[in-house]
């Protein structure tokens, strides 16, 4: 037994041997595999799933609110009870919502897009094997699996799923008897978001202690790619921040089941006292809140690390700014737990308090103008190749512009009192987080899709997605900017209820029309994406000419990720288009020693030695220069 | 003792997964205090609610049983820790043995301490939630308490000789760690209501 004196490769193998035995049967290569590159595709696919049906629950409610007085009889052959005579009832319109905001900031753009990318790239572009604790993140998947099985599971109960909104705000989630979705739909709904939480905290302590200790040889900290630091920070708020939200439920949960008083106070329903006295619903909004803003954040960071990926490479330039975008998401992160308080301005929050909360979400525009100003940057002037992943990538920066911009306005707590809980706010973060997070999944599976797969998506029906998309987003949520400064309140059911709404119907029946065109475009996307797993072009091994250390791996995607010894790092992994090297990429394993026709005197990092070697080889070339004129 | 070669903790490779490891349980510490800090937060917030609300009563002397007896266990899972480095495997089951009796101990200490709670009039089921928050605070960490105890009788029915002596202490260290961050959370919690009562 040479394990003592083995290299760390032949030890993995060793280990790997020794669980699995020799023949990988169906299960654990498929179902409960370890290799953390098919629970990256676990996290993908069932995110992708999850999508569509939140998409198909947005054009249910979409289709109520552009024909209120319409009857669609094929919506009660599959909907049934919930929508009589072809009509979408009130009570399930609230339900739809509410699952679509719940599945698609939890299930999708937590879970499917950090999940999948932290997953995929963290033990690939640092140089690890696999994660810090491979079963653990087994684990992960499978409860967040299922998570998204109890939560679809209340669309099948009696009283039918939550309806309090994804923000679960009680009391009218906190009483069984407000609604019918209060009952077991909320119970559901409790219990999945448990089950999820324990899943991401399984997860990001992964994340974290893989970046931190299981780094390859050479990769510091100030090597990583932005996509690991942005990962990093994404873990890391998830962190401090979901173990909130177990407290705010478990409290919501003593108060729905066992009569306690945490939230509730003076509460009549249907002409009945009921005995809860002295809570606070504001309470449970801080502690949400205190989760829910961190939350947004868990939704973009990872956006902005794929997206600062994608556009380095595809303009064949270094990211502009490297330390500025680090410290920038650095800056998010930190703010992100000081803002809370501006969902709550209009909870008669003290105006002091509010205008603290105000400054600190001013301020979180700085760094998020850092982050767009060195996107720009990055991009101009730049080899620009239009590969997929990079429309993608630039759509997500114009999102995050134009939902940021708005940012600005509802940050302010005398405009937020104006347009709080209005189609404005719909507008702002359907944008910022929502398309924005969105096409920064999207472009980051174009662009490691032959990393996961082998195969290459095709890049026709990839424009088709990416235009379709991207008009029928700003056409479904520009609109809705002016609906909200109008006054006209997010989740009402029916627009000719009220007088004043009546006239933005039609503008309703526009937004319809973009969303189902919208929608349609998604299915290029998944034929695109399953189709190719099968049937693509073969991928080669870096087909972007990327630099980061997931393209020095064998294509066939082996478990334990190098064949022999694990890669070492000699440079940031950035150097795109080095002037004075004969190729516009040169990958983190190049040593100094192969490029010196490129090097430039910081490279050495004040390393004499170095500095002097290259000086001695710089005279020699112009001897030899000298020479050959 | 067994020192297969496989199983040395010297071994580079492994040495960073342990690293990782360990790491990740200070990770866990972090995540499961927030539930705490998110609670007293809570608390406070709800308490500056009227002066209606706040704990309103004595703790009660359980609470102080408590607090003795979860210190000691933990001096004896610290000793637990030094028998295992000097490979006393008998001594550290005795030790083991003793932490989990204290760990029950201070379980039915606090369920003593509810019931003088109930005979006071300071019910879970209250309209000062101040008063429920005890019951919070208390129930989490007894959670807490049960998922150590487990870690606990691991470690006692850890089969020693199946691994190398580097091993079996630092997976004793680890449980080590946890059982001392659950001691020093009671104090957190314990110093945080007397603070406010």
């Amino acid at each position: 037994m040479a394990t003592t004196t083995t290299l760390p490769a032949a030890d993995y193998n060793h280990n790997d041997h020794h669980d699995h035995g020799h023949k990988e049967t169906f299960i654990t290569k498929y179902v409960f595999t370890q290799d953390h590159k098919m629970i990256a595709k676990q996290f993908l696919i069932t995110g992708i799933i999850m999508a569509f049906i939140a998409l198909f629950l947005s054009i249910l409610f979409r289709l109520q609110l552009a024909w209120p007085e319409k009857d669609f009889p094929i919506l009660e052959v599959f909907l049934g009870k919930w929508a009589e005579g072809g009509r979408i009832k009130p009570e399930f319109f609230l339900a739809l919502v509410t699952i679509h905001g719940t599945i698609m900031v939890f299930f999708v753009l937590t879970a499917g897009l950090s999940g999948t990318f932290s997953n995929l790239l963290i033990p690939l572009q640092i140089g690890a094997r696999d994660m810090a604790a491979p079963f653990m993140n087994m684990l992960s998947y499978w409860f967040f699996f299922v998570a998204c099985v109890v939560m679809l599971a209340s669309f099948f109960v009696e009283s039918g799923p939550a309806s309090a909104g994804w923000t679960i705000y009680p009391p009218l989630s906190a009483l069984p008897t407000a609604i019918s979705g209060s009952g077991t739909g909320m119970t559901l709904w409790l219990i999945s978001i448990g089950i999820f939480i324990a899943s991401q905290v399984m997860g990001g302590i992964n994340y974290i202690s893989t970046i931190l200790n299981m780094r390859t040889k050479g990769m510091s900290l100030w090597r990583m790619p932005l996509t690991i630091w942005a990962l990093l920070f994404t873990a890391i708020l998830g962190l401090l921040s979901f173990p909130v939200l177990v407290s705010a439920v478990v409290l919501l949960f003593f108060d729905r089941s066992m009569g306690t008083s945490f939230y509730l106070s003076d509460i009549i329903v249907q002409g009945q006292i009921l005995a809860h006295e002295g809570g606070s619903p504001i309470l449970f909004e801080h502690l949400f809140w205190f989760l829910g803003h961190p939350e947004v954040y868990i939704v973009i960071l990872p956006s902005f690390g794929i997206v600062s990926e994608v556009i380095s490479i595809n303009s064949r330039k270094p990211i502009f700014g490297y330390h500025a975008m680090v410290y920038s998401l650095l800056g998010i992160s930190v703010l992100s737990f000081l803002v809370w308080g501006h969902h709550m301005f209009v909870t008669g929050m003290s105006p002091f308090l509010g205008g603290v909360f105000m400054i600190t979400t001013l301020i979180i525009a700085v760094p998020s103008a850092v982050k767009v100003f060195n996107y720009i940057a990055t991009i101009w002037r730049g080899n620009i190749r239009f590969t997929p992943a990079m429309v993608f990538s630039i759509g997500m920066v114009s999102f995050f512009i134009s939902g940021g911009i708005t940012g600005l306005f509802v940050g302010n707590a005398a405009i937020d009192i104006q347009v709080h809980d209005t189609y404005f706010i719909v507008a702002h973060f359907h944008l910022v987080m929502g398309s924005a997070a969105i096409f920064g999944m999207l472009a980051g599976v174009y662009h490691w899709y032959p990393k996961m797969f082998g195969r290459m998506m095709n890049n026709r029906l990839g424009y088709l997605h990416f235009w379709i998309t991207f008009v029928g987003a700003y056409f479904v949520f520009i609109p809705m900017h002016f609906m909200g400064i109008d006054g006209v309140p997010r989740r009402y059911y029916a627009f000719t209820s009220f007088e004043f709404m009546e006239k933005w119907l039609s503008v309703n029946v526009f937004i319809t029309w973009s969303a189902i065109i919208a929608g349609l475009a998604q299915v290029a996307f998944a034929w695109n994406f399953f189709h190719s797993m099968k049937h693509g072009k073969l991928a080669t091994q870096n087909p972007w000419g990327a630099n980061t250390l997931e393209w020095t791996t064998p294509i066939e995607r082996i478990h334990g990720n190098w064949p022999g010894e694990l890669p070492t790092v000699h440079r940031w992994p950035y150097d795109y288009s080095k002037p004075g090297h004969s190729e516009d990429f040169i990958p983190q394993t190049v040593p100094y020693s192969e490029t010196m026709s490129s090097n430039l005197p910081h490279d050495f990092e004040g390393n004499p030695e170095a500095e002097k070697i290259q000086r001695e080889w710089e005279a020699q070339q112009l001897v030899v220069d000298e020479e050959s004129k | 003792m067994n020192t297969h070669p496989e199983n040395n903790i010297e071994d580079p490779a492994r040495a960073s997964a342990f690293k990782a490891k360990r790491f990740a349980l200070w990770l866990f510490i972090i995540a499961s205090f927030m539930i705490f800090a998110s609670l007293s937060s809570g608390f406070i917030v709800y308490t500056a609610g009227g002066i209606d609300k706040g704990i309103k009563i004595i703790l009660p002397k359980a609470f102080i049983t408590s607090t003795v007896v979860i210190i000691a266990s933990s001096i004896t899972v610290h000793m637990a820790l030094l028998a295992t480095r000097k490979g006393e495997s008998m001594k550290r089951k005795i030790l083991l043995a003793l932490s989990v009796l204290l760990g029950l101990g201070f379980f039915a200490s606090q369920f003593h301490a509810w019931q003088v709670l109930v005979e006071q009039g300071a019910f879970f089921i209250n309209n000062n939630a101040s008063q429920s928050f005890i019951y919070v605070f208390t129930g989490f960490h007894l959670v807490h308490i049960f998922a150590g105890i487990i870690v606990l009788l691991f470690a006692f029915f850890r089969p020693l000789n199946k691994y190398s002596l580097s091993q079996n202490v630092y997976n004793m260290e680890l449980s080590a760690m946890f059982w001392h961050f659950l001691d020093i959370l009671w104090i957190y919690i314990y110093v945080f209501l007397l603070l406010n009562q």
